[in-house]
């Protein structure tokens, strides 16, 4: 019986380079929250995972969309400060979440190998 | 994974604001400078931003850097003050000091060392990402 690796971690390895890509869009939005005209992106989890989910594997290529804001600032910047930190946080924790999942599923690997 | 370019992302803000940071204390250190013209009177300097997508491979998205663009000179009117005594006095008797308003550049002061804080906790959470990364499986 031979173990597919791809198959035995799942989906984890696969968000997890989708927290990472997208902290880096976070992080962008950060560094320019007082840039004149910015307009803050962000990645869609749930377009990602439609991708996967359907069969189409994952080729890393996301689409980044604007952010509609809840107000609009005079010099027409689109990051709300409180709000993107509170995104980059939370995604921080997801990342932290799913290579949590990923440490399990190599530890279960690791024992079904040692046998004990 | 591209983590790399999230210190790139969070090292440019840092830049940005310590260069904010830099015009707010040279406004403030001639906040109250006098000149012998209007001319040459110190005139307030604004950093200006402006964002930068670097090139990426085929498919990946750039993060959004911060660079900035330019410095501009403020164009606030200059502070005039009637003092027929200062040697630097014109033919009316006011002296020309620079249009530093001081209250203004606190609060830029403040601004710019909050987004700096920031940038490093983007960047420290980044590290943290990573070395979780690294340690996958040893336990």
């Amino acid at each position: 019986m031979a173990i597919n690796l791809d198959a035995a971690l799942g989906i984890h390895p696969q968000t997890l380079d989708f927290r990472v890509e997208r902290s880096k869009m976070l992080a962008g939005n950060l560094a320019n929250a007082e840039t004149p005209g910015y307009k803050a992106r962000d990645l869609d989890f749930k377009t990602v995972m439609t991708q996967i989910n359907a069969g189409m594997g994952h080729d890393r290529s996301y689409q980044a969309a604007y952010r509609v804001p809840y107000q609009t600032s005079g010099d027409q910047n689109t990051v709300e400060l409180g709000k993107e930190q509170a995104r980059y946080s939370r995604n921080a924790m997801d990342y932290q979440t799913s290579l949590t999942f990923l440490n399990m599923k190599i530890s279960g690997l690791k024992s079904a190998i040692e046998g004990q | 994974m591209s983590f790399g370019e999230i210190y790139d992302i969070a090292g440019a803000g840092m830049h940005a604001q310590t260069i904010r940071l830099n015009t707010v204390a040279s406004n403030l250190a001639n906040a109250g400078a006098a000149a012998e013209t209007p001319e040459t009177a110190f005139r307030a300097l604004k950093p200006v931003f402006s964002t930068i997508y670097k090139q990426t491979q085929e498919g990946q998205l750039s993060g959004a850097h911060v660079e900035v663009s330019a410095i501009v000179e403020a164009d606030a009117p200059l502070d005039m003050r009637y003092e027929p005594n200062h040697p630097y006095a014109d033919e009316q008797g006011y002296v020309a000091y620079s249009n530093v308003n001081t209250i203004d550049e606190m609060a830029d002061m403040m601004a710019a060392s909050r987004s700096f804080e920031t940038n490093v906790e983007v960047m420290n959470r980044a590290r943290s990402m990573q070395q979780g990364l690294l340690q996958l499986g040893s336990n």
